[in-house]
């Protein structure tokens, strides 16, 4: 019989156990937020009006669509764009792709409270938005773009050539090539990108609390104050009076998040297999 | 049309500068007013005094100090989890842990505050200690996800050849495979730290925020992001400044901390 030496043992017990406790940690914080939130889901919480008796989270999901289509309508022509030059059009080892490059990865890793502070100085000061909807959502789609280009750059290039060359082939333009051959075949990797961009935006504070504001209701237009179900999850942990709504908001955040993530693993286990058919 | 895809793409650029114009236009003044030195160095943060004070010394050992210790208990367990992934897991369960991990990552910072709130502060109270336990939790699926990629970039051969010369499986992973791929590892553990050094929202809510040097682990501290968001809303005038130059001095923490990873990732390709 093989001998097992005991330090083969030891790092077999230590890789086991940081699994274990990873996913120990998983378990435990998501039972823990059901345990203490699900009690407290009332129809009540769904009123569709806030006030400081009953404090309904439907204004703040209301409010966080909004956020998300917006920020997305802002982020993700400029994001396909820039995908399409970077994959279609820009040679390698240019100058200006490699600023662009430079400038995407600052982007992906500024923290979202410098977003925030941006967001302030410049949509809400200097552009004197205010507190709103709108200055909260350009803010957003700056924090995102890095993600839309990058998951749109992906889906790009993972298009095999051969689509191109047949278009090209059949006598189709550069831009007929991309609008009607690669962008379609690139769809499911850039909606990947989308899903996991309105997963940020849902779980985005610290961006939001100086540049949207914390009111508590369904804006009545883009340049009103709205608050996100994470800025509402905050606003109610500082209040300190209704923790255990507070944790019921957090019920609700959390399967919108698990939601977003099994569509994107969806999405994704999709696109493996797409292209392999040709 | 090739102009229009180019100036989508210079919309990145075009954002890094106006941040940069916008902090430091407003942040610099405010900076060069209380004097670079006073400000850094300051132990005293006092803005309602007269006159007021603006030392952010213990924010900035406030933020060393959570990101030491969320790294200390993060890093560790990251990279034996992305071990793991990479090189130990059975396929089945990996179709059950790596979307876990993914959705640890995917956690808003609210969801993991009101958690440390109610499980961690009990225990610990707010304290540098909760603080580092919450931010070592978030920061390991990123760590894990990015270790993972580099340990599964590592040529099979190497690991071919350590079984060849007798070493068992976790020798040759934690010998051969682990130290090939050190430089992806190591820009794993300098996102985490980026990524802990920024985290705000978690933060508050469980480090206790007392604004002043803290002396043991076991004391509250007020950590650079946490600064600004407690005190922005009446801020104003020098005290705003200030606010605005705790934020310079954390963009400028995290430009440094982006220099280090795209060195690496230079290494890397």
């Amino acid at each position: 019989m093989k001998r097992i030496s005991p330090s083969e043992t030891f790092m077999a017990a230590i890789t086991w156990a940081a699994a274990l406790l990873t996913a120990g940690a998983l378990l435990y914080i998501i039972g823990f937020i059901l345990w203490r939130g699900v009690p407290y889901i009332t129809p009540s919480l769904f009123a569709p009006v806030y006030n400081s008796i009953n404090v309904s989270l439907l204004p703040a999901l209301v409010s966080t669509v909004m956020m998300a289509v917006l920020s997305l309508s802002f982020a993700l022509p400029l994001g396909i764009g820039a995908a399409v030059y970077l994959a279609e059009y820009a040679r390698r080892g240019n100058r200006a792709v490699r600023l662009i490059r430079l400038a995407a990865e600052t982007l992906a890793g500024i923290p979202s409270i410098v977003y925030g502070l941006f967001g302030m100085l410049f949509f809400v000061v200097w552009l004197g938005w205010d507190f709103s909807l709108l200055a909260g959502s350009c803010t957003l789609a700056i924090m995102i773009l890095p993600l839309l280009l990058r998951s749109g750059e992906e889906a790009l290039l993972s298009v095999p050539d051969s689509y191109r060359e047949g278009s090209f082939a059949l006598g189709a333009g550069k831009l007929r090539t991309v609008f009607r051959i690669v962008l379609p075949a690139a769809i499911p990797g850039v909606l990947a990108g989308v899903v996991l961009a309105v997963g940020r935006i849902a779980g985005e504070t610290a961006a939001l609390i100086y540049t949207a504001g914390t009111v508590a209701q369904i804006p009545p237009d883009v340049f009103a104050s709205a608050r996100t179900l994470s800025v509402h999850m905050y606003a109610l942990s500082r209040e300190g009076l209704h923790t255990n709504e507070g944790y019921a908001t957090a019920v609700v955040l959390l399967l919108v998040v698990i939601g977003i993530n099994v569509i994107a693993a969806r999405i994704a286990g999709k696109i493996g297999g797409a292209h392999e058919r040709v | 049309m090739r102009a229009v895809f180019f100036l989508a793409a210079l919309a990145s650029v075009l954002a890094v500068l106006l941040i940069c114009l916008f902090l430091f236009g407003n942040g610099v003044p405010a900076l060069l007013k209380i004097g670079i030195f006073k400000f850094l160095a300051g132990q005293e943060w006092a803005p309602s005094d007269v006159p007021p004070l603006f030392g952010i010394l213990p924010m900035i050992a406030g933020s060393l100090y959570v990101t030491a210790c969320a790294l200390i208990l993060g890093v560790p367990v990251g990279i034996l989890t992305a071990v793991f992934l990479a090189r130990v897991c059975p396929p089945r369960l990996y179709r059950f842990l790596k979307p876990g991990v993914d959705l640890l990552a995917g956690i808003p910072s609210v969801v993991y505050g009101f958690f440390g709130m109610a499980a961690l502060v009990p225990h610990f109270h707010s304290s540098i200690l909760s603080a580092g336990i919450l931010l070592g939790v978030m920061i390991l699926p990123t760590m894990a996800g990015i270790a993972e990629s580099a340990l599964r970039a590592v040529p099979e051969h190497y690991y071919e050849g350590a079984l060849a010369l007798g070493a068992g499986h976790y020798r040759a992973v934690f010998r051969v495979i682990l130290p090939a791929a050190r430089s992806g590892v190591l820009a794993a553990v300098v996102l985490g730290m980026g990524r802990a050094v920024g985290e705000t929202m978690a933060v508050i809510m469980v480090a206790g925020n007392q604004a002043r040097m803290p002396n043991s682990i076991f004391q509250g501290v007020r950590t650079l992001t946490a600064n600004i968001v407690m005190e922005m809303g009446y801020a104003a005038e020098l005290h705003r400044g200030a606010l605005i130059a705790t934020g310079v001095v954390l963009f400028v923490f995290i430009l440094l901390v982006n220099l280090c990873l795209s060195a690496l990732n230079r290494r890397i390709t």
